[in-house]
């Protein structure tokens, strides 16, 4: 189950209408405890609505933040703008982080967000509660 | 030796989170890391020896990408980063 305050997720949904036409995508890094600790807006280098691509630049300024921090990357987020909160192919295919948590921002309907958190093991998908506190 | 930073899959696989890796390019260092870590190169790199696309690897702030790749030198104060991509898409 992945816990996280309404905070994280308000930010993310806003994160997500922020960015639109494009989707977008950031790093919630994690405490020792396994509590969130830090969100990080990423730069999308694909600048598109159908694919996002943190920029290397920016991931390893990132990754370096979380690292100096003794923290860890607890869930890699990103948005889909007209497609449901569900891990696409792509996204499947991509996942290189089988120890974080994949959220998707589904802004299919704008008016009301969805949001929902998975785990992506060698192409196997499966979803995770998301608890929010 | 150059501080290699592993993180995700490669730090299960060589277990902690840096190690050192022995070569005087990204290429060498990498096969030294092989050598002691069966199975290290292809989480990165196809059969044909070329990094995956999706994965990002650093001498220090630079990305190997921008500099000569896999012929990149790597010094003793070196620090390579070795990040998989984050990335994916509904498209």
């Amino acid at each position: 189950m992945l816990t996280l305050p309404q905070s994280y997720v308000d930010e993310m949904i806003a994160h997500a209408r922020e960015d639109v036409p494009n989707e977008c995508c950031g790093i919630i890094a994690a405490d020792g405890a396994g509590a969130a600790a830090k969100l990080y807006r990423a730069l999308n280098a694909e600048a598109s609505p159908y694919r996002y691509n943190v920029d290397p630049k920016d991931l390893l300024r990132i990754y370096r933040d979380i690292d100096d921090n003794d923290w860890d990357v607890m869930v890699i987020y990103h948005s889909h703008t007209h497609t449901e909160a569900y891990p696409s192919p792509t996204d499947t295919r991509l996942a290189a982080w089988p120890d974080a948590y994949y959220v998707i921002v589904s802004l299919e309907d704008d008016a009301t967000p969805v949001v929902r958190a998975f785990t992506i093991t060698d192409g196997e998908v499966t979803e995770e509660e998301l608890a929010v506190s | 030796m150059a501080e290699v930073r592993v993180t995700s899959t490669l730090r299960t696989l060589v277990g902690a989170k840096a190690v050192n890796g022995d070569g005087g390019t990204v290429g060498a260092v990498l096969a030294d890391l092989e050598s002691r870590y069966p199975g290290f190169k292809a989480q990165i790199s196809g059969d044909d020896g070329e990094l995956h696309r999706f994965v990002n690897v650093y001498v220090n702030d630079e990305d190997i990408r921008y500099l000569q790749a896999l012929d990149t030198p790597v010094g003793d104060d070196d620090v390579v980063s070795i990040l998989p991509a984050l990335a994916g898409g509904a498209g």
